[in-house]
């Protein structure tokens, strides 16, 4: 950083919401022509920090300043004039729009008074292409878009703005390997190009391949500021959660679990996304589901849990044939399956309800008598939910969108819980949660199959398959192409039979790299 | 997908209204005694145009994500108010037509204000508004009477080259003049974005509070041209509380008849209209069919259902039933 004139500065910024205080004199440099990365866990604050840059909140005190002079942004589009574009955790397209609409939205090309929609799909081409996503139709809604592509829409967008300063919060986190490879080439492009780009992510390995600086956040503070490669993972974890850190995951059984399957699929086809699958889990036995993103392992879950009509084959529930056909016919008690969504905000929690009444809604049936709810039971409950997983909330009775992207995975998590499943299948629980929720996601979970459950898990990122599950289904394009049991589950082995490579010795340095 | 494809699907709903009202109107035709006349085609414009204008600015508040319950009554007020003002020589007639219409889009303009930046929730806050303009149109017209310019009256229902409906012409030229304008806007695609998703158009620096407000404005200016047509069509002025709170349900029946989602972001005034003149021929085939007047309510209602229906029959082939939600 030393000799760099900064393009951006901000000193002394502070944010208070209520009692809490989200950022305390706050300090940060951004240069020119670098990739600057943001860590923290969730609540350090980092959020607050980049909607300060981005003028969606203003900072209670402090100053901010561009090329030497001080500025201050009323709204996300002033924020952009000056060249600072963010690309949010959360989506921020207009999902009934097509994509070209969507790239030019904050500024459509106009002819005559009216927008040039000639002009306009020439722009969201070129966007699209600048970000490696040419494939995407610039008509196509973004509603039918997969949430990869929708990302990928994202970072076109932004780049369509012309920024100066590029923000990155989690924008790889719904991405494929394939995206985040064509998205790092951009970026590094981009700062050839003189742009200044900070990036917050939740992945040491991408911050490693990419960051030229860090930055680590705490409690609202700038902790400590050093050059990407200086430091070890190890000593950046423990900077971001300020204690020792170790043994991120819990250890596996070494004893071999019971030998009954209680949830079974032969034969499981579904329209092209599923294809002929075959799997078991057992009692006490953690099976993950790896494999890129997209290959149906989101389906094979939906199926499961009867949400997809037309299901072709068979599930066994305790090695006798089920049909179920609907989410509440598989959180019956005798099936017993739980399904955590993807995404906690539309399919996982009613944002405006309070926790409470997130945390009753799936166990209702069991908590009503003739009908009513009954309340001293439905507390005990939940007062046992709250405990176990240490959700952190100022009540039971707030919004649960006032929660953190942690805690608020925890509620939807618990709200299974409160009905004792025996079947839980997880569908990318971790992802965009802070390192510590993540830990204790991962303790939870061999707890619960410590405790007779079977547990069917998906997850995107690698290091979590390898360290919670006893085996590895790899799916690709909708069938189980590999299966990987014990001390066989490792980087290379899921990476390369993701890609659907043979063999294990030479192939494989390619399919790491892609 | 090729780009004909995306087209097909942007205008599915217009092209289903499209469809529903063409076989209505072939069915109706056949069976009326005069068969497919130019008369036959007049009065059927003529009675169409009227709910296909009120289903136009219905369509402008819905996709924000709104809905404009004092439509109707803007078209009572502006009949009321034109069966004063738009009379005598054509100097005056002209600016009274000028005049009903400011006063529509005036109405159109403070439900907007009150909605947008009074941050009223737009049902409540049109059911109190449309409460007003009916008052006002009341004291205007405590009984029906006035008149109105009749040589422009007859102008403007009757045929251009004793074939082509007037009114039909009237309306292609206010479709062109509103809404394909404002449809193709920035403010235009700000009232879509904000009515498909508020917060994404907030993050992304869209105007929306203009594009709503502009919507709520124009909704209120085509309203009055309604309201301008009905005196046309009738020469007199009247607040008819059960007509207008008639046209205002009807325009929301139209509007979904004709593809717009009443969740907002979706639809085009071009299906509305549709909508519109589906839902009018579906009055006039009770007539044709000569069914005894007691039964239209009832057979209208159960027909309406049936066309609403046909825009649902996708959700059979959905097979993840999540997508049930979108």
């Amino acid at each position: 950083m030393d000799g760099a004139v900064p393009l951006f500065r901000m000193e002394g910024i502070s944010k208070r919401y209520g009692g809490v205080r989200a950022l305390e004199k706050a300090d940060l440099e951004v240069t020119a022509g670098s990739i600057h990365a943001i860590l923290g866990e969730n609540g350090a604050g980092k959020s607050t920090l980049i909607k300060t840059m981005a003028g969606v909140v203003a900072p209670d005190e402090g100053r901010m300043t561009l090329d030497g002079r001080e500025v201050s942004f009323a709204s996300p589009a002033a924020a952009n004039q000056a060249g600072i574009v963010c690309i949010f955790q959360e989506l921020s397209l207009v999902p009934e729009l097509s994509v070209a609409d969507n790239i030019v939205i904050s500024d459509p090309p106009k002819r005559f008074g009216m927008i040039d929609r000639k002009a306009q799909r020439q722009i969201a081409e070129e966007a699209l292409a600048r970000a490696g996503a040419s494939d995407i139709h610039p008509r196509a809604l973004v509603k039918d878009l997969p949430l990869s592509r929708r990302q990928m829409v994202e970072i076109a967008k932004a780049l369509a703005r012309k920024p100066r300063i590029l923000i990155l919060d989690e924008a790889t986190s719904a991405l494929t390997a394939a995206d985040v490879a064509k998205v790092f080439e951009v970026l590094k492009r981009l700062r050839a190009e003189g742009l200044a780009l900070l990036y917050i992510s939740h992945r040491m390995n991408e911050i490693a391949e990419l960051a030229d600086h860090c930055t680590v956040f705490r409690n609202g503070r700038n902790v400590a500021s050093y050059p990407a490669g200086s430091k070890s993972d190890n000593e950046v974890v423990e900077l971001m959660i300020g204690r020792e850190y170790s043994h991120i995951f819990p250890p596996k059984p070494v004893a071999a679990p019971a030998a009954t399957p209680v949830l079974e699929a032969r034969n499981l086809s579904w329209a092209d996304r599923l294809d002929n699958i075959s799997l078991s889990v057992k009692a006490g036995e953690v099976v993950g589901l790896g494999g890129l993103d997209g290959q149906g392992q989101r389906e094979l879950l939906l199926a499961f849990f009867g949400v997809l009509r037309g299901l072709r084959g068979e599930v066994l529930i305790d090695g006798k044939p089920a049909s179920i056909s609907s989410p509440r016919a598989a959180s019956d008690e005798r099936v017993g399956m739980a399904l955590i969504p993807e995404d906690r905000k539309t399919e996982g929690l009613m944002l405006p309800m309070t926790v409470r009444e997130n945390l009753s809604f799936a166990a209702l049936d069991r908590l009503a008598k003739g009908g009513i709810i009954d309340r001293a039971a439905e507390q005990r409950l939940i007062d046992d939910m709250v405990g176990l997983l240490a959700i952190k909330t100022a009540g039971l009775d707030i919004p649960v969108g006032a929660l953190s992207g942690g805690n608020q995975q925890k509620v939807v998590i618990a709200k299974w819980l409160m009905r004792q499943p025996r079947i839980i299948l997880l569908n990318d629980p971790t992802r965009g949660i802070d390192v510590g929720t993540k830990q204790e996601i991962y303790q939870l979970m061999r707890k619960l199959a410590d405790a007779g459950a079977a547990i069917l898990f998906y997850s995107t990122d690698y290091d979590e398959l390898i360290g919670c599950c006893d085996r590895v289904l790899v799916l690709y394009d909708g069938s189980v192409k590999r299966e990987l049991v014990g001390a066989d589950i490792t980087e290379h082995a899921l990476i390369a039979s993701a890609l659907n490579i043979h063999g294990d010795g030479a192939d494989m340095k390619q399919g790491a790299g892609a | 997908m090729k780009d004909w494809r995306y087209l097909l699907a942007e205008q599915r709903g217009a092209l289903l209204a499209l469809g529903i009202f063409i076989v209505m109107f072939i069915i109706y035709t056949t069976n009326h005694p005069a068969g497919f006349t130019a008369n036959v085609v007049q009065t059927a414009a003529n009675k169409g145009v009227l709910l296909a204008f009120v289903a136009m600015a219905q369509t402008l508040v819905v996709i924000t994500a709104g809905i404009d319950l004092s439509v109707g009554m803007i078209l009572l007020l502006t009949n009321c108010l034109a069966s004063w003002l738009v009379v005598g020589t054509p100097l005056e007639t002209t600016l009274g037509v000028i005049a009903v219409l400011a006063a529509g889009l005036v109405c159109g303009a403070i439900n907007g204000a009150i909605v947008i930046y009074g941050r009223l929730q737009p049902i409540v806050a049109t059911i109190a508004t449309g409460a007003v303009y009916y008052g006002i149109g009341l004291l205007l017209r405590p009984f029906p009477g006035g008149s109105v310019n009749e040589d422009l009256a007859d102008a403007l229902t009757g045929k251009l080259f004793d074939v082509i409906p007037t009114s039909l012409v009237a309306l292609l030229i206010v479709v062109l003049v509103v809404w394909v304008p404002f449809s193709r806007s920035e403010f235009g695609r700000a009232a879509y974005a904000a009515g498909s998703s508020e917060t994404a158009a907030y993050m992304s620096g869209v105007p929306i509070r203009r594009g709503k407000f502009i919507a709520y404005a124009l909704a209120g200016l085509l309203a009055s041209v309604g309201g301008l047509f009905l005196t046309f069509f009738t020469y007199t002025g009247e607040a008819a509380y059960a007509s207008g709170n008639a046209y205002t349900l009807f325009s929301i029946a139209a509007v979904v008849l004709g593809g717009v989602s009443l969740f907002g972001g979706k639809g085009s005034a071009i299906g509305a209209i549709f909508g519109a003149l589906a839902f009018r021929t579906i009055g006039d085939l009770l007539f044709v069919f000569d069914f005894d007047p007691l039964w239209q309510p009832l057979f209208q209602g159960v027909i309406l259902l049936i066309a609403v229906s046909l825009g649902a029959f996708a959700l059979f082939r959905v097979r993840n039933r999540l997508e049930w939600f979108l």
